[in-house]
This record gives structure tokens, sequence and C-alpha cells, in this order.
């Protein structure tokens, strides 16, 4: 399968972000990879709007599965959420489960006035009533395949899709 | 050797003491309590990790915070905590340990928080429960009190990140000290290159360089140029004998005064597990000073006892990767 070059999807959204801007906007990156993008969505469009980071280890469904990471990365919100827009940012769209953790997490630090949805790929098979609403692009994949997204040594993304017969 | 504390996989089952760990899981708690430090500054102060589960704080040695800051970061995980002084409950009517233990067992408590005034005895209990109970150590006899040491070491490399380059000195009461012998083991893992101990001979266990520390006598020598000063409490509740002259005599020689601490780094923290006694281990006015972080410790400690419930409990949940 020919994958898309995740730099000309960022361009993409990073358009559909900046297109939606408001006065009251913030952006906020899911760890790692929407970190990444955030970052970079920021250095694009070079405006002055406040931004943080969320892990949603610490409010996932599936906790008591896997339980803890071993590497957890601290969230910071660093600005008020009360009343924002919020443009929430995360690399690969699959089952909404990650949105919902992460959107629980949010209203712990306030009551936002919307949330938005950016993701670079959505690859489908939701299991809930969530859905992007800026998307890079639609990728149908299997289950068992396993997409990501990865940063090389000059910051530069490039996607790896692994099949996981076993 | 097998290790009581890690299951067949390695992971954490319980924690009893540093002694033994390895740094792998010393680093996993204490990068899982960084997360948890910004849930303390948020609107909202809990997360949902630990919900539906019941979290036991057995208290047979009283220690009000001890508790209090297990109690607070259960609930800040969600959890229901039940506290139970058994010292003013069912033993003083002449229950046994094990009893009291499989009476929370039978109504379906979670995971033990455990103090007792006798080394080994929250092992005893860890090796009693059942497979899907984890136990902590809250403190048992001078034997161990993990908790205390990953805070104090969590602080540490809050304050100074670079610990292959520290030298770190522990002063006083290391004899009936269980705090100290968990800061030693939990710093020489973490990579501390120089521990240093500052006591008075009569205040040291036998044999204590054999825990990889250098021994001083003096508060001089002892303290110079050293990063990080970590006072212990002069255990009064525990003496037994005259193994000091007098509480002034131990403050004139041992007490960490501005003078003393100027022996040290300038940017020297200064570290105490609390509770004080102020003029006899610390002097008031280095102990509410700039180089203190005193009160940091008890805010990270709950941050820190939030990593260890939440590890424990990711694990009881059958959790592989």
């Amino acid at each position: 399968m020919q994958l898309p070059n995740p730099e000309t999807l960022l361009a993409e959204i990073t358009a559909k972000i900046q297109a939606q801007l408001q006065p009251n906007s913030a952006l906020v990156g899911i760890h790692s990879g929407g970190v990444w993008l955030m970052q970079r969505v920021l250095e694009s469009i070079r405006q002055d709007i406040p931004f943080g980071m969320l892990d949603a280890a610490l409010y996932r469904d599936d906790y008591a599965r896997r339980g803890l990471k071993t590497e957890p990365k601290p969230s910071n919100i660093p600005f008020d959420v009360q009343d924002k827009h919020i443009i929430l940012i995360d690399d690969i769209f699959y089952t909404g489960r990650t949105t919902r953790a992460a959107m629980n997490e949010l209203f712990d630090y306030g009551r936002p006035a919307s949330i938005t949805l950016a993701v670079l790929i959505n690859r489908g098979g939701g299991e809930l009533p969530i859905a992007p609403q800026i998307v890079g692009a639609n990728i149908a994949l299997k289950p068992n395949q396993s997409l990501q997204l990865s940063q090389d040594t000059k910051d530069k993304l490039y996607l790896t899709l692994e099949a996981n017969d076993a | 050797m097998h290790n009581p504390q890690l299951d067949a996989n390695g992971k954490l089952k319980h924690l009893l003491t540093i002694e033994g760990l390895p740094k792998k899981i010393l680093t996993q708690i204490l990068d899982s309590a960084e997360s948890f430090v910004g849930v303390a500054e948020r609107d909202i102060k809990k997360v949902p990790l630990l919900r539906g589960k019941t979290v036991c704080n057995i208290f047979f040695e009283n220690s009000t915070r001890t508790r209090t800051t297990f109690e607070i970061a259960a609930k800040r995980l969600s959890a229901d905590v039940i506290n139970l002084n058994v010292g003013t409950s069912s033993q003083s009517k002449g229950e046994t340990i094990l009893d009291t233990v499989d009476n929370l067992i039978a109504m379906h408590a979670d995971m033990f928080v455990v103090r007792h005034g006798q080394s080994g005895a929250v092992h005893f209990i860890a090796q009693h429960v059942p497979d899907n109970i984890s136990v902590i150590n809250a403190g048992d006899g001078r034997h161990a009190h993990p908790t205390q040491g990953l805070l104090d070491v969590f602080t540490v490399r809050r304050y100074k990140p670079d610990m292959h380059n520290l030298r770190v000195a522990l002063v006083g009461d290391v004899l009936h000290s269980r705090v100290a012998r968990s800061e030693i083991h939990a710093l020489t893992t973490l990579g501390v290159p120089e521990v240093r101990v500052i006591a008075p001979k009569t205040l040291l266990p036998a044999g204590v360089e054999k825990l990889g520390v250098q021994v001083f006598h003096d508060m001089k020598t002892g303290l110079k140029d050293v990063d990080v000063i970590m006072m212990l409490r002069l255990q009064n509740e525990r003496m037994t004998g005259a193994l000091l002259p007098s509480a002034q005599e131990y403050f004139k020689t041992f007490g960490l005064t501005q003078e003393k601490l100027s022996y040290a780094k300038p940017d020297a923290i200064v570290m105490h597990p609390g509770p004080m006694n102020r003029g006899v281990e610390i002097e008031s006015h280095v102990a509410d000073g700039s180089q203190s972080v005193i009160l940091p410790q008890v805010t990270y400690g709950i941050a820190v006892r939030m990593a260890v419930m939440a590890i424990l409990a990711g694990r009881q949940a059958g959790g592989g990767a």
C-alpha cells in the first residue's frame, strides 16, 4: 500500500486549522504524535495561541487491561480551559477511545466552549460516536494492521505500516 | 533470588522495601509521579484510575502525616479509602494481625497500606494475602519506609536532575531510621556517586559502610561541598538507654544551623522527612529558609504515592505491557 506523505497531510490540516481559528482558540496535542503535529502547526501559523499537551493515559478505559504505561508523559495545560474553543490534535484516529479519554481529562481542567478534533489520518474502525472534523487523509486499514507516525532526527515526519499476522 | 515484591513477569506486585528493586522500576515510579504532580495543580484534583477499588490504610502504629498523604493519594485516584487505626481497635481486644487482615480481605479490599512497629511485619502480611491484593509498606520498625525514600529521591531529582553528579549527606539518627535505609538504597540504585552519613557513633548501625556510604562524625568535614542535606528526625520514641547526653548537646554538634549549612555548596537543598524537632536536629531559621525544600517534599509525597498505587493497581488488573 502506498502511504501518503505525512508532511503534505500536515500542510493540509494546518490550513484547515488556521481557517477555524477564533479569538478564543487554543491548541492541545495528544502525546506523542499529536504534540509533534501541534508544534509544527504553531510554527507554521505564527500566531500567539495558547497551547498545551495531554497524555490521556490516566483516563483510558483499557487501563484495567493494560496497566499504566511504562513511560508516561505529564499532561500540561498551562492556560484556562474555561470557555476556550479547543482544537484537539492527534496523529491517527482509530477507535475514538483516546479521544474520549482526552476529552474527559480536558473537562477536569474546565469547561471548554467547544472541542474540534483534528487528525492526520482517519484509519476507520471507530467504536464510539466520535469522529474527527479535520482530517488529512482517510485510509481504511484492517484491525491487524498498525499505522505509526514517527519523527526522524531532523524532525521530519514519516509513517510506518505494520501487519500483525499472529 | 526470589524477590517477593515482583511477580513472575518482573512487575511490581507489592512495595515493601527499596532494597533490591531494579533501577528500571524505581525510574518508572518517579517518571509516573511527574504525571501526578500536575493533577494536584488542576481545578479537579482527581483522575479515575482506581475508581471502584478499595484501599485500606492499616496502621498498627500511629502516623498522622503518612496516613493522610496515602489517603489523599488514594482519593485523588478515585479509590474508596478505609482507615484503620488498629492500635485503637481490635488488636487491643486480642485479635491477631492475620485475623485483622483476613477480615479486610473478606470485605474485598484491593490494596493494603500497612504501617507496623515491627520490622518485617509488612512482609509477613504480603506473603499472606491472595494474589490479587497488593501491599504497600508505610513503615515497618527500623527496617524500611519505601515511599518516603522514593519521595525524597523524587525531590532530589526535581531540584538536582543530574543524579550522577551529586554529593548527598544524611545527618542524624541513622540507627533508628527506616527512612535513612530507604533513602540510601534509592540514591545508590539511581546512580548517586557519593552518599555520606554524618552522625555520632552511638546513632550509627554497625557495618553501615556496607550500604555503600562514607561515614563522618563531624558536620564541618561531612557537609563540605554537598549538594543535598537530608536531615533525619531524632527518634526519641525508639531510643533505649543513654545514646545521647542531651538534646541541647546534640543540637550543638549535629543540629543544622545556618553556620553549618554554609559548609555545603551555596545552592545545596535541605530536606527533612518530618515531623521536625525544631531546635534539636534543625534550626528554625534553616527549616524555613530559602534552601529548605521540606514542604515541597510533602507535596511530592502525594504524587509519588499516587504513582505507586497506580502501578500496583495496573498490575492487579492482569495487565501486560
